[in-house]
């Protein structure tokens, strides 16, 4: 069964969609926007799309990209990476040919039945999706990105025929960050509820400035008003991967769990020793936050003089 | 204006996914229920935008009797009436809600005027489907933006902000249209309690669809593997923090 594979400019998990993709047989065909190298992902035609209506990133020009190379390569199956963007597009895909679309899957069998993840990752869905043609985006992370040896990808020049799209990306505003970033960093400490208050937090800052980690917090803070939201890990915030992940006062619900599960290593604080997140947490230690951050934060100034 | 917002009841899940026994639904005896968090933050957007423009809200759920409660806790945080297509607590799969909604939405518009602008959160937290706005988009004819973290409304038109690495894109789109939101785009309001109050007599109709059969078909759950380490007690107390520090020098995190 031939496969056409949505290959996001810059995307990394395009590479991890195009492995699952592969997978499911062949050939794999892509659908780019730039010229790129895909043949040693296993890519046998990369159709590269060019046409005035995709200068900026329009959702609906993309899924009629996708919508005619379906026409004309009748593939059994077209994979995304499960980024906002493929899933947006494979969406827009399944709304204009009335077909189902399975959103974040994780494994697909040859007889159409697919995983998919629920609950940001906290639980797994086994599916079957009643179509001839299966429409499916790939969960970051969970595949890994390989490549085959000597491949050399066709490249091939395509030309849809689009109309007008009103929907697009019509200007971008930067904004300047200040600090680590938290999907970027090392360490991050981390506070819930147990932190108690806004003010709470300036232990928690006060490490992190030592151990060069960026600050997060719970879903209960940010819906307190102690943090914003730019500060919440979790499945409705930001999906963190550090080395270590310090939970302070953090109770462990799977909305929490599913933004930080990624960590290497987890390191729980907490007063409650029957805590969810002590079954999550690589390390622990028991009692009250307020003054065992302090006293890391000590332990650490002792040893760095 | 005239805003729909659809929101969905979903568990709050606690600390551990537990099944029933035929593996086919989250065991929710013991658990509360919420909006799902984009929706909550849908749904303090239109109120928001309703406060700012005049007109009225409309919120929308497709679920079991009991989602009469996510209806009433968003008629106390501002919104005017609700619509409840009332299911029998079995899953609907994301083509058969967008159908049930759409016709919802025609039903409703020819009573009482066309929407200017329909919400939907970015993604429901239980399923995870990420299409139900977009299929209703297409059905309607209307333009659809998702993942939005900024929204307004100006002269006939909205403008929304999506969060992108770096800074913000913005899409500007002619009303009518559909919008789905992120959590962060706002924080939600606590109701007041003569909120809450007034949110009891506030109309909710009901209306009882039929469940088309599932394209997308659920077979069973399966709670991944990974739930349930013991965690390694490093001590209690202050005391504890030597053998913290010693950690973390042997993972590499501290000088």
């Amino acid at each position: 069964m031939s496969v056409l594979v949505l290959v996001e400019p810059a995307e990394e998990l395009s590479l991890q969609a195009l492995s699952l993709a592969r997978g499911l047989g062949g050939p794999v065909h892509a659908l780019a926007f730039e010229a790129a190298e895909l043949g040693a992902y296993g890519v046998e035609t990369v159709h590269v799309a060019e046409h005035d209506q995709l200068s900026s990133y329009a959702p609906g020009a993309w899924a009629a990209c996708l919508d005619q190379l379906v026409d004309r390569i009748q593939p059994g199956a077209v994979v995304a990476a499960g980024t906002n963007r493929g899933n947006e597009v494979l969406a827009h895909l399944g709304a204009r040919r009335d077909l189902p679309f399975a959103a974040n899957c994780t494994a697909v069998g040859s007889d159409g039945s697919v995983t998919r993840v629920r609950w940001g990752g906290s639980l797994l869905e086994e599916a079957r999706i009643d179509s001839d043609l299966k429409i499916i985006s790939v969960a970051p992370h969970m595949v890994e990105a390989t490549t085959v040896n000597g491949g050399t990808a066709n490249v091939e020049s395509f030309e849809p025929d689009l109309g007008e799209e009103v929907v697009r990306v019509s200007g971008h505003e930067d904004t300047v960050t200040a600090g680590i970033s938290l999907a970027e960093a090392k360490v991050v400490v981390s506070g819930g509820r147990g932190v108690g208050s806004a003010d709470g937090f300036g232990i928690l800052e006060e490490l992190a400035g030592l151990l060069n980690a960026a600050v997060g917090c719970s879903r209960v803070v940010t819906s307190a008003g102690w943090r914003p939201h730019t500060d919440q890990v979790g499945q409705t915030g930001t999906k963190v991967a550090p080395d270590l992940y310090i939970a302070c006062g953090i109770s462990g619900a799977t909305q929490h769990i599913a933004g930080c599960k990624g960590a290497k290593k987890i390191l729980a604080i907490n007063s409650d020793r029957e805590a969810a997140i002590l079954a999550n947490a690589d390390y622990a230690v028991i009692g009250d936050l307020a003054e065992i951050v302090p006293a890391i934060t000590a332990e650490l100034r002792k040893a760095q003089s | 204006m005239r805003i729909l917002v659809c929101v969905k009841r979903v568990p709050l899940t606690g600390g551990k996914m537990v099944l029933t026994a035929d593996d086919q639904a989250l065991e929710t005896r013991h658990l509360g229920f919420t909006i799902s968090p984009h929706e909550e933050c849908g749904v303090e957007e239109a109120v928001r935008l309703v406060e700012e423009h005049g007109g009225e809200v409309t919120v929308l759920t497709l679920g079991p009797t009991e989602a009469e409660e996510q209806i009433r806790d968003s008629l106390a945080n501002g919104a005017d009436r609700g619509v409840h297509l009332v299911t029998d607590g079995e899953e609907w799969d994301p083509q058969g809600t967008a159908s049930a909604i759409v016709e919802a939405v025609r039903a409703e518009e020819q009573a009482g005027g066309g929407f200017d602008l329909i919400v939907f959160g970015n993604e429901s937290a239980d399923s995870g489907n990420y299409q139900v706005g977009i299929r209703v988009a297409y059905a309607l004819g209307r333009p659809v933006v998702t993942g939005l973290k900024g929204l307004s409304v100006r002269d006939g038109r909205a403008r929304g902000e999506q969060e992108v690495p770096g800074g913000r894109d913005i899409y500007e789109l002619p009303l009518p249209a559909v919008v789905s939101v992120l959590e962060g785009i706002n924080l939600p309001r606590y109701p007041s309690v003569p909120a809450k109050l007034r949110a009891r007599s506030k109309p909710v109709e009901q209306v009882t669809p039929e469940r088309p059969a599932a394209r997308l078909e659920k077979q069973r759950l399966v709670v991944p593997p990974g739930q349930g380490k013991q965690a390694e007690i490093l001590g209690e107390g202050p005391e504890a923090a030597p053998a913290v520090v010693q950690m973390m020098r042997e993972i590499g995190v501290a000088g």
